[in-house]
């Protein structure tokens, strides 16, 4: 018999505990006009929240990079930033230097 | 107002939406599902309910925490409220989304529908084209690009299960750090808003300074209070004041870069 229990899981802890926060999105975006405050707002609310989770992933990683040093991260991600915007805000390039810089150090300290 | 747009170049807009899956997002979002379908592995999670995971929950962290809590034995309340607390920032998200997206005449439950499919990287690689998309046609679009993506990942779950059991320490760390910094370069890029670059800088300095001093709360806390910080600073510092800065392009960045 096949094991049901993991899909009921994922079916109520998985899926109904992340399309319900996404339905709510809609019903509040419904209210909101293009150009406004509120959605200026919303705006924000929303890049800082994915930002502070980008920063996490960088300062305390899981994993493998766990155990690599906290400056090699820094560095790849900061001197990576310099490059994208050095490079007039070019997407590839703030993805291939921070790489580099990471697998270089990752590979030879 | 203008009449119903043809059937015909709605269906063009929604396979123009499925060729984003060979954008840099979309490219680099299948390699993180590579490594997800290891993760997966090495978690005892098996193949078919990897699949169905990738399917029904799309949003990369919100699975890596479901396996993370469903593996540790915690009980389906615990493993709810653990999903749904990663879950939140999906509500502004699609919210910001969702006013550059609809017309009058989109019904909600296509909203609804579609909202599925939300998740980081389409919510950036949405944010970064809709420019260049007609307003009619961006729900035909976005339908594309996040149907195709979801099923395409969810076949690439499948198949890559198994054959990479583990990857080799270094490859598995830029593996990790390629996320980051595809959202640190393209959610700068394509913020079209002063405010979207206050926000940046508000969150990156608050995520992990507040993971520090309040754990467990940091993000809800960097989001509400950061994202409120960075609206007033920029409303009231940048803006000075002034009635709205223009919505719509206050700079033309080259959209290639995402494309």
């Amino acid at each position: 018999m096949v094991d049901y229990w993991p899909y009921v899981v994922i079916i109520v802890a998985g899926w109904l505990a992340t399309d319900m926060w996404r339905w709510l999105g809609v019903i509040a975006g419904n209210r909101l006009r293009e150009g406004s405050e509120a959605l200026n707002w919303v705006r924000a609310v929303a890049t800082a929240l994915v930002m502070a989770v980008t920063a996490k992933l960088v300062v305390f990683p899981s994993g493998m990079l766990e155990a690599s040093p906290l400056w090699l991260r820094l560095a790849a991600a900061g001197l990576g930033f310099a490059a994208f915007l050095l490079s007039g805000q070019r997407v590839i390039v703030g993805v291939v230097v921070p790489l580099a810089i990471l697998g270089a150090g990752l590979l030879w300290l | 107002m203008s009449s119903a747009p043809s059937d015909v170049s709605q269906m063009r807009w929604f396979f123009t939406g499925m060729r984003g899956l060979f954008s840099l997002p979309a490219i680099i979002l299948m390699i993180s599902f590579v490594g997800f379908s290891a993760f997966a592995l090495q978690s005892g999670v098996t193949r078919a309910e990897a699949m169905f995971m990738t399917a029904a929950v799309w949003a990369l962290p919100a699975k890596m925490i479901l396996i993370g809590t469903m593996t540790s034995g915690a009980n389906l309340l615990a493993i709810f409220l653990a999903v749904s607390l990663s879950s939140i920032r999906m509500m502004p998200m699609v919210a910001s989304l969702v006013p550059e997206m609809r017309t009058e005449r989109t019904p909600t439950w296509l909203l609804l529908f579609l909202s599925h499919f939300i998740a980081i990287t389409a919510w950036v690689f949405a944010m970064g084209s809709f420019k260049t998309v007609p307003r009619e046609a961006r729900v035909a679009y976005f339908a594309g690009f996040g149907i195709t993506l979801v099923t395409v990942n969810t076949i690439l779950v499948g198949i890559s299960y198994g054959l990479v059991a583990s990857f080799p320490p270094v490859v598995a760390g830029l593996l990790f750090f390629l996320t980051p910094v595809y959202f640190i370069a393209s959610i700068w890029a394509t913020g079209r808003q002063s405010v979207v670059k206050v926000a940046f800088v508000v969150g990156v300095v608050a995520g992990p300074l507040l993971a520090t001093l309040v754990p467990g709360f940091d993000i809800l806390i960097a989001g509400l209070g950061g994202g409120t910080l960075a609206y007033l600073f920029d409303r009231y510092a940048i803006r000075g004041g002034k009635a709205q800065a223009p919505a719509e392009p206050m700079k033309d960045e080259p959209v290639e870069d995402l494309v």
